[in-house]
């Protein structure tokens, strides 16, 4: 029998090392590559490829846009190589918080990048005549719908339709506004520099919404808890990403991504360097690594959304191909409402709106 | 000679408790306190002030769900002591010898387990498509699926769920040190069950009862989870606008603000509580 003493003092030391060996491999190794990214952005077996042909060791953090921004802010943009945050989330919180770099375009190979995305990103990031973001994935917010009810939604404001009372799903976070506010007849993109009329704007969003909650099942907060409450069937219309109705798709062909007849909310997600990045050249090296179009395929193949790599639509999944042009026919694409960069103040406008429709009964 | 190596043994002892009480509770409070006077003007000048003070008692969806939190917590540890007591009692003057340490254990397995598994389990039970919705219906008490969850009566079963162990415990410690005699006293002199209980058992078991309702009340109104996942769409709950605040809206200085009269909620409460109860702090944790 072990003595308590000596057990303890077993444990210490085995403490001690373990300690020890973290501390080392933390300056062992040389090169690393700290990414903070969202879910399927940077697959296992995309990240062991890099990490076999380069020899760098990526560090994958999962995040999403808010949570991205604050955490850079708190650091004043340490902490992490690289970041992925949306095209129209760069400029507002640079001019404010100052916690990304300029990206150097002759270190990113942009001949694998289709051009058309390149200048919209480049022209939705510019602050002081640089450029903060490089495309990455792109896709729409829109309809996640089951067939029992497709008859009657069909339009973000159709989920507040008597006909599917307590079946549906949104988030309060931004997206629903605007498309709220679409589906109404407004165009809040148009109003972002004018505070007033996009006050106004919000105001009617935001009765609307609160006449709508005795509608609404659950405000969803994450993609798997949204996921589930359609695949159950609780939930049978929600507004959703297209990469999940796609997923869901896949698993049970009543369910699909519909895109509302307002027009989906396109969104561009970028890579993007923090200001006090610690190994600049792997990042480069990531992002000109992933856009390879085979690389790229993969990631859409994981993610379910399409990339900016030029090339990489062949190597996607047929399945996938299908579920997209399904839910997008050309019309529907020229529909897409691209965000533009959000100015600075609107969303602490659009923050008391939602805290609102949150405490309201 | 003696007295200085005992004093200095004692600091040393006391070092690393004062070092994380100053380093880790003290100062990020008092930066916090600091950041809550800040003013954002624009983007890098900063004045001093209480805008942030008043706008949680201009806008009324702030303070309305501050109220909100506050009452639910204190049903939510008035509803754990009901329902803990008598778990106590059984463990502390009926168990004997085995059944006892795994009554005990049967109490803190669900523990090992983290807030969220232990919250997932409780949303698996009760949604439209989860145990208890479906057993109604296989039982023919029920027509159609029963949605049970997202309201305000789940996140308080969540709460409780996980409050109780933190109640049972120090119910337990004091109801095991009671003599028997007191109790066979009061019945002896005339006492009913009523009055044993209320002149007898409470009395002896008020300090148990005041320091489990103190953590259980201070779990509640601090859980974010819980209120979160269960509750859905009428959740609000006031540690979900400070997280919103800090990291949803980057405004870190109403989310600070926010802070601050949490903490001064939660500590004018725990205040009164022990001045209605008669206990002294030192007492309840001595």
């Amino acid at each position: 029998m072990i003595k308590p003493s000596r057990l303890i003092r077993n444990h210490a030391l085995l403490l001690s090392a373990a300690l020890a060996t973290a501390g080392f491999s933390g300056s062992a190794l040389a090169e690393e590559l700290r990414l903070i990214t969202w879910g399927g952005y940077a697959p296992d077996d995309v990240v062991a490829q890099f990490e076999e042909e380069t020899g760098i060791d990526v560090q994958v953090t999962l995040s999403n846009n808010e949570d991205m921004i604050s955490k850079l802010r708190a650091t004043g943009g340490a902490g992490f190589d690289l970041a992925q945050p949306s095209q129209d989330r760069i400029v507002g919180v640079q001019r404010q918080f100052n916690i990304y770099k300029p990206i150097d375009f002759s270190r990113v190979n942009t001949d694998q990048l289709q051009s058309s995305m390149v200048k919209a990103t480049q022209d939705s990031t510019e602050l002081d005549g640089k450029y903060y973001g490089v495309p990455s994935v792109w896709g729409t917010s829109g309809l996640i719908v089951h067939n029992d009810v497709a008859d009657t939604v069909t339009d973000y404001t159709d989920l507040c339709d008597a006909g599917v009372e307590g079946q549906v799903s949104y988030r309060l976070k931004r997206p629903t506004l605007i498309g709220f506010a679409f589906a109404m007849g407004m165009d809040p993109f148009a109003a972002y520099s004018d505070r007033d009329a996009y006050q106004d704007i919000m105001t009617k969003v935001e009765s609307k919404l609160i006449d709508c909650k005795s509608n609404v099942k659950t405000y969803w907060t994450g993609g798997d808890q949204l996921l589930s409450l359609l695949r159950t069937g609780e939930v049978k219309a929600a507004m959703a990403w297209d990469a999940g109705g796609w997923k869901l798709n896949a698993e049970n062909p009543d369910i699909g991504f519909v895109a509302p007849e307002s027009g989906a909310l396109g969104w561009i997600d970028t890579f993007a360097i923090p200001r006090r990045s610690e190994n600049e050249e792997a990042a480069y090296k990531w992002i000109n690594f992933v856009m390879q179009p085979e690389i790229a395929a993969r990631i859409t193949n994981a993610s379910g959304n399409f990339t900016a790599s030029k090339g990489a639509d062949e190597f996607v999944k047929a399945d996938l191909r299908d579920a997209y042009r399904d839910s997008f026919n050309d019309a529907a694409i020229s529909n897409i409402k691209w965000y533009p960069p959000v100015p600075p103040g609107l969303e602490t406008m659009e923050g008391q709106v939602l805290d609102r429709v949150q405490a309201a009964n | 000679m003696k007295s200085s190596v005992s004093r200095l043994s004692l600091w040393l002892l006391l070092t690393p408790f004062l070092l994380w009480i100053v380093l880790l509770v003290l100062l990020p409070h008092l930066q916090m306190l600091r950041v809550s006077f800040q003013v954002r003007e624009s983007w890098d000048t900063i004045a001093w002030g209480v805008e942030q003070y008043q706008n949680f008692f201009t806008e009324s969806y702030y303070w309305r769900t501050f109220v909100r939190t506050g009452v639910m917590s204190l049903f939510t540890t008035f509803l754990t002591l009901l329902i803990a007591f008598p778990i106590a009692w059984y463990i502390a003057r009926l168990a004997r010898g085995r059944s006892k340490g795994i009554l005990f254990l049967a109490c803190l397995i669900p523990f090992w387990a983290s807030e969220l598994v232990r919250t997932y389990g409780w949303m698996i039970l009760l949604r439209e498509s989860g145990l208890f919705s479906s057993w109604l219906q296989a039982l023919g008490w029920a027509d159609g699926p029963v949605e049970m969850l997202y309201n305000d009566v789940a996140v308080i079963v969540g709460l409780v769920y996980n409050g109780l162990l933190f109640m049972v415990v120090p119910l337990v410690t004091t109801l095991d040190g009671m003599d028997e005699n007191l109790v066979e006293a009061g019945y002896d002199l005339g006492g009913g069950h009523g009055t044993v209980l209320r002149e007898i058992v409470v009395p002896w078991a008020m300090p148990g009862i005041v320091s489990g309702c103190i953590v259980v009340f201070m779990l509640t109104l601090g859980s974010y989870l819980t209120p979160i996942l269960m509750g859905g769409k009428d959740s609000a709950w006031f540690t979900e606008q400070i997280f919103t605040q800090f990291i949803t809206r980057f405004n870190w200085e109403q989310g600070a603000a926010l802070g601050v009269l949490l903490l001064v909620l939660s500590s004018v409460i725990v205040w009164l509580g022990l001045k209605i109860s008669g206990q002294s702090l030192r007492k309840v944790m001595g």
